[in-house]
């Protein structure tokens, strides 16, 4: 397969990027959120406008109302995302767990993917218990509990997790803390007792929590897959949300980017333009270089997901690992050149790197990815 | 799509039928390496019977017309081949300058009787060609040369100095830059084919870093050259150095930037092992980093021949390849001689066949230089793509 895009995925790119460009505007979305201290930290409206327009459904099967599509389009949305930096919780309900609900029973499907089409419900994925993404080790219990389960644990970085209707909990249902086997995933509703949530603010003004759950009862119709099998849906999940923030990685470098290099054409100093300036010119034209083979790199890696190919994991945190490494440096020197402006609050550029932060943290940094290439690649 | 799983299972048919086992060996040295040219020897029957078979199924050139000693494989096709080729890890049959940089200027600039006479002298491994661009002042800023071809009517008289002229000691013709006008920098250059046996030539090694000598210096004095052999118009010659410039840069782009290094930290850890130690963690995170960059390149490069055969490749991304490819594949030749230790260090010793680490790691350097310097890629790019101001 060709690694650009088709017909029909060009005429998506346009729509989603016309369509973000025009709603998903960082004056009237994330300033526009972040200024009137929203709780949510994104607008509901604005969510229900990408049900409109097809793009929560995008890896929802088509027998279950979806486009059936895969994550190169699910890419094309979120680098149009990260270019205007739109808060949605498009990341955590139509990529994470739009994967996992695709391998749960009739009963969670019809229950969840209809408000997830028409962008009625929000979804959020909790994974991480602890400060960085561990994935591998999970001490969040559920115990059985007559037909169903009683969930015990403490998870992190529970993005959207205030403003979830579900939240799908990784917890282990046998072995130990580092097992690879034992896990299962339960889709938990909001107002499950025993389940608090503690929110907090980030530096990207996006809003996630810290989570309790404490004896959180469940009957056994909560599981996605199978009991103590859920290691591989976790896996698949984990995949195709680390791709997807890949994916708005490279449009946040993209989008810092192009600020940036215009920035250069405009900006005068010792009455030249600092465009002309080599020392200026070096490092953009390195940058670009940069944006445009982590770009690459995530597209082979959707193909790959996409195809369910063996190498697509290796891929995955090649592109996750380099995207990071691309869009902090774009961001970085964004501010650099931009100079003193480049501090204000005013100019658009801060509000770049701080996205950039929270998505290196998300589903592994670039360490994180790199300790994977190097176990897969086996050394 | 049919078609082309039909072409993609007759291909593996035929390199099944034709491709010798010692020909799906990794090249180890030079002697490997089969360049063509009048004094062309085999360094076996494998090599020649490989080489044979590609001539006669138009392979050595896949993607060239039939007419002109290729196969006339669609883009779609040439990839498969290139893909079967990869899988079974098929030498090259032919490398040739021909085939890389003469033959696509050829194609685009050359006279039809020009085309069936040279390009199928290429194809099939008769001419070995070098290429006579740089001078001695003229390196990076390579419009300025000297080089001067005097008008005598039916024919030029040119006299000069070339410089980093590859392999030109053993090269049967060369193609060369030669300033047919003095007034004019840009319109004042003429692209000229001519035999390097022509009375005046003379070349001369040049010792590198490496201890080895793939480059000359090569001389003219008063050497004649037809007037009809030139390629495009006459003073015009720049337009075609460009065009070839940007196939050199695609062509030293392509050579090993995107080879991984999971290989070296796979025996590094069983040398390690061996000795009774781990694998260097710091090291470790270094490979790690750079199988990182070497794979997403890896992806960068399949992008760019997708694009590249649709015309959806920006003219100028050939610079952005090269600058990238040559600075990994430095970076990786840096890793295998902190993976190999003081063994890498050895000069001449059997167990490094020559110190192929060291002399490999030292020609690594020139990556960056020629073809155009990482530092002009990165003015082409400001300039060109991201559209800069200034001179």
């Amino acid at each position: 397969m060709p690694l650009y895009y088709d017909d029909d995925q060009t005429m998506l790119a346009d729509s989603a990027s016309q369509f973000m460009a025009e709603e998903g505007a960082i004056k009237t979305q994330l300033r526009h959120w972040r200024d009137t201290g929203c709780k949510d930290g994104f607008g509901h409206e604005l969510w229900k406008q990408f049900g409109e327009m097809g793009f929560t459904g995008i890896l929802v099967s088509e027998d279950d109302g979806g486009l059936g599509m895969g994550h190169v389009e699910a890419g094309i949305v979120l680098e149009e995302i990260g270019r205007n930096l739109t808060p949605s919780p498009f990341l955590t309900s139509s990529v994470l767990a739009a994967t996992a609900l695709g391998r749960a029973s009739d009963d969670l499907r019809g229950r969840y993917l209809p408000g997830l089409l028409t962008g009625e419900s929000v979804f959020a994925v909790a994974i991480d218990e602890g400060a960085k993404h561990r994935p591998e080790r999970i001490a969040t219990r559920a115990e059985k509990s007559g037909n169903g389960f009683k969930l015990s644990g403490k998870k992190d970085f529970v993005i959207h997790g205030a403003s979830a209707d579900m939240i799908i909990v990784a917890a282990r249902t046998s072995g130990s803390d580092d097992d690879a086997e034992g896990v299962t995933l339960f889709a938990v509703p909001r107002d499950a007792a025993g389940l608090s949530q503690d929110a907090v603010k980030l530096v990207d003004s996006s809003i996630a929590t810290h989570m309790v759950l404490d004896g959180v009862e469940l009957d056994g119709g909560a599981v996605i897959g199978e009991v103590d099998g859920g290691r591989e849906i976790l896996e698949r999940m984990l995949n195709a949300g680390r791709i997807g923030a890949a994916a708005e990685g490279v449009g946040v470098a993209r989008g810092a980017m192009d600020m940036t290099v215009d920035y250069l054409k405009q900006r005068k100093q010792f009455g030249k333009l600092i465009g002309e300036f080599q020392a200026l010119q070096h490092r953009a034209a390195h940058l670009y270089s940069e944006v445009e083979i982590s770009r690459a790199a995530v597209i082979k890696a959707q193909q790959l997901l996409d195809a369910d190919a063996p190498s697509a994991a290796l891929m995955v945190s090649v592109a996750k690992a380099k995207v990071g490494q691309t869009a902090g440096l774009a961001v970085r020197e964004g501010v650099q050149m931009h100079g003193g402006i480049g501090m204000t609050d005013e100019y658009d550029i801060g509000l770049y790197m701080k996205r950039d932060r929270a998505l290196q943290e998300f589903l592994g940094d670039v360490y994180y990815h790199a300790e994977r290439v190097a176990q897969i690649s086996g050394y | 799509m049919a078609d082309l799983e039909t072409f993609r299972s007759e291909t593996r048919t035929w390199l099944e039928a034709n491709c010798p086992e010692e020909m799906r060996q990794p090249v180890r040295d030079e002697e490997d390496v089969y360049w063509g040219g009048r004094n062309a020897k085999f360094k076996s029957e494998a090599q020649k019977s490989w080489f044979e078979a590609c001539v006669a199924k138009g392979y050595t050139v896949p993607a060239w017309p039939k007419a002109y000693g290729g196969a006339g494989l669609e883009p779609a096709e040439a990839k498969i081949l290139r893909e079967e080729m990869a899988r079974i890890n098929a030498r090259p049959p032919l490398s040739s300058f021909g085939i890389w940089m003469l033959g696509p200027a050829l194609l685009k600039f050359g006279t039809e009787e020009q085309k069936v006479h040279y390009l199928g002298e290429i194809a099939r491994g008769e001419i070995r060609w070098c290429q006579g661009y740089s001078e001695p002042g003229s390196g990076s800023d390579l419009v300025s040369m000297q080089t001067f071809g005097e008008d005598k009517g039916d024919h030029w008289v040119v006299n000069g100095q070339k410089i980093w002229t590859s392999y030109a000691d053993e090269a049967d013709w060369i193609f060369c830059l030669v300033r047919t006008d003095k007034a004019d920098k840009y319109q004042g250059i003429t692209f000229m084919l001519f035999d390097m046996a022509t009375p005046g030539v003379s070349t001369k090694p040049i010792l590198l870093i490496s201890g080895n000598s793939p480059f000359c210096e090569t001389f003219f004095d008063d050497v004649k050259v037809p007037k009809e052999q030139h390629v495009g118009e006459i003073n015009r010659g720049w337009d075609v150095a460009k065009y070839l410039l940007g196939h050199e840069r695609e062509m030293i782009s392509g050579a090993g930037g995107g080879d991984r290094t999971s290989a070296i930290g796979v025996a590094m850890l069983r040398q390690a092992a061996k000795e009774g130690g781990d694998l260097d963690p710091m090291l470790r995170a270094e490979l790690a980093m750079f199988d990182i960059d070497a794979l997403a390149y890896g992806a960068m490069g399949e992008k760019f021949l997708d694009e590249i055969k649709v015309g959806k490749a920006h003219p100028a991304q050939p610079n952005m390849m090269k600058y990238v490819g040559t600075e990994l594949n430095k970076r990786r030749h840096e890793l295998m001689m902190s993976a190999g230790g003081s063994r890498s260090l050895e000069w001449d010793s059997e167990e490094t066949s020559g110190g192929k680490p060291s002399r490999g790691w030292l020609r690594t350097k020139a990556n960056s230089i020629e073809g155009g310097t990482s530092e002009v890629m990165l003015n082409v790019i400001a300039k060109r793509i991201l559209d800069l101001p200034g001179a």
